[in-house]
C-alpha cells in the first residue's frame, strides 16, 4: 500500500475525530421531561439494542463467509439449498422477540392515551404559521409566533443560541400537574411536538385530538411543527415554559391584566397615526407571512393587499352595518385560505390593522379611510 | 444498450421492422421497450437527483442561502414524486420487460402493443410533472404525499401532477396485466411455477400489488381533484369530510407501493447472489412464501404512516402489531441470502458487491423500520430526519442499488460487451461510501429532533447536516461515473459470451449476447 495514501487517510480521520470532539453532536433522543417521554426513551434503547445484536449476529455470519468462503482462497462451493429446521427456527425466534417487545410498547400506548383526570386543559390551535393557546379554565388566550429576527435567517446577523426555536409568547404550564392538550388547526394540518414531552400530535382542521403532559422539572422546552404545512413550516416553533405553581399563578394573573388593558382601549377614540403605527406591528406579525411585508402578496394563493378592492372599497352600508365581502367582513369571518381573526385579535388590533392596510402599502382609501376599535366592537 | 441489436438481421417471416425513430415509437419488442424504460428511468434518476443536490445545498448550513422556503418545498416534493414514479418504478418495469420473457423462455410479452402503450404513457406524464415547474404558482410543494388541505391550497401544478400520476397509474396497471398474463401463459414447457426464477416470482407478486394498489391511489387523487374544483368535501371537515380520510386512502396505496419498489429488488439480488456464490439460492420455497406474505401483510399496515394523527387505541395497537409482524418474512429473506453465501465459493464482481451492500444496508433500513414500528418511539421520530434516513436506506441502498447491481449483471446480455470491471467497482465503492456519509448522520439528527421538510434548522443540527450535504454531493457525482460506465459498455469492450458469469443459471444465458432481437421463437424445454 502506498504510504502517502495511508498518511493522508489517517490525517483526514484525525481531522474528523477532532471535529467530533469539538462540536456538539447529539446522538440520541433528548433527555425526557415527562414520565411518558422517559418510557419512550427506554423503549427506544431496548429496541435499539435488540436490533444491534441481531445486526451484528447476522452480519458476522455474512462477513465470516465473505472472508472464508471465497473462490480466491480456493473454497469449493457446497450445494445445499434447504434446511427446514434452520428455516423454522429463524422464523420463530424473531416472532418471539417481537412479542416480547410488544408488551411494554402496548403499556405505554395505553398510558399515552389516558387523558382522564386532568388538572387543567389547554386548547392548542395550529394555523399558518403560528400557534394559538387557549387556557380553557383560566380564560387566558394568546398567539405564539417565531421571534427569530429576519436578519438572522438571511445571514445578515449572527444567529442566536435558540435560532428558529424561540417565540414571542411561550406556552406556560405548571410542573407536576396533568395538563390535557386539545389540539386542532384552522387551515391545514400541523403537528404539535415537544420532544422532551414525548408528545407529537397532528393538529387537524375540523377535529380536536387529545394528548396530555405532566412535566417533571421546571425548564424551557422547545419543539417545532412536525407536519408540512406550507412555506413557513420550518418557522413555527413551539416553546413551553414549565414553572412551579406559584410562578404559574402570577403568569396567569399578568395575562389577564394585559388582556383587560387591551380591551379597555376599544372604547376611546383613536387617532389615525396611533392606528397606523399599531396596525403596522399587527400586520408584520400576523399578515406579512402570506401577504408579504410590502403588501404584494403571493398570487394566486395569497392575493396582494396593495390596490386590493377590499382594502380600498367601502366597508359600511347606509345602515351603518358592514357590507358582505368588505374589509371588516374578511377579517372577522375569513374566506377560503384567509382565516377568521375574530377570536385571535382584539378590537384595537383589528381596527389598527384595517386602518394600516387602507393607508399604507401603497394604498390610500378614500371611503371609510379610518376604522375605530369601537366600530369593530359593534360589528362583532 | 441497444446499438448492438440494431445490426441484427431480421430473418423472420418477412414483416419489415420500422427503422430510425419509428423503431422506438412503434416498438412492440420487449427488449426495445425494456431499453426505453431503463433510459427513461436513468434520465429521471439524474433529474430528481439534481433536485436533491439543491436540497442539500440549502441545508449545508443554517440560514437561507440559495433557495426560498416555498421553492425548497417544491424541490423535496418533486424529488420524491419523480424518484418514486419516474425512476424506481420504471426501472423495475424495464427489468421485467427485458428479463421476464428471457427468463421464462417466452418470445415476447403477451400483449406487445399494450406494452408499447404502457411505456409511451410515461412520456406525457413526465412532461406534465416537469412542466408544472413553469406554470403560475410554481410546482407542487405540498410533499409527495399531497396531504389535503395543504394540497387544496396549491395552484394548477397540483392538478397537473394529479393528472400525471393518473397516467402513470394507468401505465403501471396495463404493464402489470401484461406481466401477469405473460408469466401465467407463456412459460416454456416444463417450467412449473415453483421452478420459475426468483426474479419472475417477485415480479408476479409485485404486479398483483400494482393492480390492487394503483386504483386506490387513483381514487384518492380523484377525490382530491373534485375537492379542489367541483365543490365536494371528501377531505373538508366544514363540509362533513375528514382530512385524515385522504391519508388512509393514500397509504392504503402507499404501503403496498413501498413493497412494489422493493420486491423486484429482492428478485434481482436473489438472482445475483447465487450466481457469484456458485451455489443455489437457499430456501427457494420459503423465499416465495415470504414474498407472498410480505405482499399480503403490506395491505394491513398502512396506518403506521399515520400514528401521530391520533387514532383510537385499538387502531394504533392493530397497526403496530401488524407492522412488527412484517419483519418476520423480511427477516427470512435476509437469512436466506446470508445462508446462500454460506459455504459458497464467492467472487466479488460489481453486481455481487452491490448485492452484498443491499443485503447489509437494506437490513439496516429494515431494522430502523422495526424501531419505527414501536408506536411510542414512532411518535418521537415521525416526520423527523430519522424517517428520512430509514426510507433512503430501504429505497436507495435497497431498490436503487439493487437496480444498479442488476444493470451490471445483465449489461453483457443486453449489449454483448463486458462493462469495465475496474470502473464498475469504483462506482460501487464511491456510491456506497457517499451514501452512508449522506444518510447515516440523519439517524442522529432525527433522534435529536430535526423535523423533515424544513429549509432551515436550529444550530445544534449544523454539524451533521454539513456532513450529510458533503456526502450527498459525492453521491450525486458518483452517478455520473455510472452513466459513463454504461455508455462505455454499450459502445464497446470485451466481447461477452452467451453466459459470461461462471455461476449463472437460467434461460437468459442460453441465448447469444447480445440477446438477438427475437428469442425463443421455438420454446425451450425446461427439465
Amino acid at each position: 500500500m502506498n504510504k502517502r495514501i495511508i498518511l493522508s487517510l489517517s490525517s483526514a480521520l484525525m481531522f474528523l475525530v477532532s471535529g467530533v470532539a469539538n462540536a456538539e453532536y447529539a446522538l440520541n433522543l433528548r433527555a425526557p421531561a415527562t414520565e411518558i417521554a422517559g418510557q419512550i426513551y427506554d423503549l427506544h434503547m431496548i429496541i435499539l439494542w435488540v436490533c444491534a445484536i441481531i445486526f451484528v449476529l447476522v452480519f458476522s455470519f455474512m462477513f465470516y463467509s465473505i472472508f472464508k468462503h471465497r473462490q480466491s482462497v480456493g473454497y469449493e462451493a457446497a450445494q445445499f439449498h434447504e434446511n427446514h429446521v434452520v428455516e423454522i427456527i429463524w422464523t420463530i425466534i424473531p416472532a418471539v422477540i417481537l412479542i416480547a417487545m410488544a408488551f411494554p410498547a402496548t403499556k405505554t400506548i395505553f398510558a399515552m392515551k389516558d387523558t382522564s383526570a386532568a388538572d387543567m386543559s389547554v386548547k392548542i390551535t395550529g394555523m399558518q404559521w403560528k400557534w394559538q393557546y387557549d387556557y380553557l379554565d383560566q380564560g387566558v388566550q394568546f398567539i405564539s409566533t417565531l421571534s427569530t429576527p429576519e436578519d438572522q435567517i438571511h445571514n445578515k446577523a449572527e444567529k442566536g443560541e435558540n435560532y428558529l426555536l424561540e417565540v414571542d409568547n411561550p406556552m406556560v404550564v405548571p410542573i407536576n400537574k396533568k395538563v390535557r392538550l386539545l389540539i386542532t388547526a384552522k387551515d391545514v394540518i400541523h403537528a404539535w411536538w415537544i420532544p422532551e414531552f414525548g408528545v407529537k400530535q397532528d393538529a387537524i382542521p375540523g377535529f380536536i385530538k387529545e394528548a396530555w403532559i405532566k412535566v417533571d422539572k421546571p425548564g424551557v422546552y422547545r419543539g417545532q411543527c412536525a407536519e408540512l404545512c406550507g412555506q413557513a413550516h420550518g418557522y413555527m416553533p413551539i416553546v413551553v415554559e414549565a414553572v412551579d405553581e406559584e410562578k404559574y399563578n402570577i403568569w396567569v394573573a399578568s395575562q389577564r391584566e394585559a388582556a383587560a388593558l387591551a380591551n379597555a382601549g376599544a372604547d376611546r377614540e383613536w387617532t389615525k397615526d396611533e392606528l397606523i403605527a399599531g396596525g403596522k406591528v399587527v400586520y408584520e406579525k400576523n399578515c406579512a407571512v402570506c401577504h408579504q411585508a410590502n403588501g404584494a402578496g403571493m398570487p394566486p394563493a395569497f392575493p396582494a393587499i396593495s390596490g386590493s378592492k377590499i382594502a380600498l372599497g367601502a366597508i359600511f352600508g347606509p345602515d351603518g352595518k358592514y357590507l358582505p365581502d368588505s374589509h371588516i367582513d374578511r377579517l372577522l369571518n375569513g374566506k377560503g385560505v384567509m382565516p377568521s381573526w375574530k377570536a385571535i385579535l382584539n378590537d384595537v388590533e383589528i381596527a389598527s390593522v384595517i386602518t394600516y392596510t387602507r393607508q399604507a402599502l401603497g394604498n390610500s382609501a378614500v371611503v371609510d379611510s379610518i376604522v375605530q376599535p369601537a366600530q369593530i366592537k359593534a360589528a362583532r | 444498450m441497444s446499438t448492438a441489436v440494431l445490426a441484427h438481421d431480421d430473418e423472420h417471416h418477412g414483416h419489415s421492422q420500422p427503422t430510425g425513430i419509428m423503431r422506438w415509437i412503434a416498438s412492440t419488442n420487449h427488449k426495445d421497450i425494456g431499453t426505453m424504460y431503463l433510459w427513461f428511468s436513468l434520465t429521471m434518476f439524474m433529474f430528481a437527483g439534481a433536485l436533491a443536490m439543491g436540497i442539500r445545498a440549502e441545508l449545508f448550513q443554517p440560514g437561507l442561502q440559495f433557495i426560498e422556503p416555498l421553492q425548497f418545498n417544491r424541490l423535496t416534493t418533486l424529488h420524491g414524486l419523480i424518484m418514486i414514479f419516474g425512476a424506481i418504478m420504471p426501472a423495475f418495469v424495464g427489468f421485467a420487460n427485458w428479463q421476464v420473457p428471457l427468463m421464462i423462455g417466452a418470445p415476447d410479452m403477451a400483449f406487445p402493443r399494450l406494452n408499447n402503450m404502457s411505456f409511451w404513457l410515461l412520456i406525457p406524464a413526465a412532461i406534465l410533472l416537469i412542466a408544472s415547474i413553469f406554470v403560475p404558482g410554481g410546482a407542487v410543494g405540498g410533499g409527495w404525499t399531497m396531504y389535503p388541505p395543504l394540497s387544496i391550497q396549491g395552484g394548477m401544478s397540483v392538478d397537473m401532477s394529479i393528472l400525471a400520476l393518473h397516467i402513470m397509474g394507468v401505465s403501471s396497471i396495463v404493464g402489470s396485466i401484461n406481466i401477469i398474463t405473460t408469466i401465467f401463459n407463456m412459460r416454456a414447457p416444463g417450467m412449473t411455477l415453483m421452478k420459475m426464477p426468483m426474479f419472475v416470482w417477485t415480479w408476479l407478486i409485485t404486479a398483483y400489488l400494482l393492480i390492487a394498489a394503483m386504483p386506490v391511489l387513483a381514487g384518492a387523487l380523484t377525490m382530491l381533484i373534485t375537492d379542489r374544483h367541483f365543490g365536494t368535501s371528501f377531505f373538508n371537515a366544514a363540509g362533513g369530510g375528514d382530512p385524515v380520510l385522504f391519508q388512509h386512502v393514500f397509504w392504503f396505496f402507499g404501503h403496498p407501493e413501498v413493497y412494489i419498489m422493493i420486491l423486484p429488488a429482492f428478485g434481482i439480488i436473489s438472482t445475483i447472489i447465487p450466481t457469484f456464490s456458485r451455489k443455489p439460492l437457499f430456501g427457494y420455497a420459503s423465499m416465495v412464501y415470504a414474498t407472498a406474505a410480505i405482499a399480503i401483510l403490506s395491505f394491513v399496515v398502512w396506518a403506521h404512516h399515520m400514528f401521530t394523527t391520533g387514532m383510537p387505541v385499538a387502531g394504533q395497537l392493530f397497526f403496530m402489531y401488524s407492522t412488527m409482524l412484517i419483519s418476520v418474512p423480511t427477516g427470512v429473506k435476509v437469512f436466506n441470502w446470508v445462508a446462500t453465501m454460506w459455504r459458497g465459493s464467492m467472487t466479488f464482481e460489481t453486481p455481487m458487491l452491490f448485492s452484498i451492500a443491499v443485503v447489509f444496508l437494506f437490513t439496516l433500513g429494515g431494522l430502523s423500520g422495526l424501531v419505527l414500528s414501536i408506536l411510542p418511539v414512532d411518535i418521537q421520530l415521525q416526520d423527523t430526519y430519522y424517517v428520512v434516513a430509514h426510507f433512503h436506506y430501504v429505497l436507495f441502498s435497497g431498490s436503487a442499488m439493487a437496480i444498479m447491481g442488476g444493470v451490471y449483471y445483465w449489461l453483457p446480455k443486453w449489449t454483448g460487451h463486458m462493462y469495465d470491471e475496474k470502473l464498475g467497482k469504483l462506482h460501487f465503492w464511491m456510491t456506497t461510501i457517499a451514501f452512508n456519509i449522506t444518510f447515516f448522520p440523519m439517524h442522529f439528527t432525527g433522534l435529536a429532533g430535526m423535523p423533515r421538510r424544513i429549509p432551515d434548522y436550529a444550530l445544534q443540527f449544523a454539524e451533521f447536516n454539513k456532513i450529510s450535504s458533503l456526502g450527498a454531493f459525492a453521491l450525486g457525482l458518483s452517478q455520473l461515473l455510472f452513466i459513463y460506465v454504461v455508455v462505455k459498455c454499450i459502445h464497446g469492450g470485451a466481447k461477452a459470451s452467451a453466459s459470461p458469469w461462471e455461476g449463472a443459471h437460467g434461460l437468459e444465458w442460453t441465448v447469444a449476447s447480445p440477446a438477438p432481437f427475437h428469442t425463443f421463437e421455438t420454446p425451450p424445454i425446461v427439465k
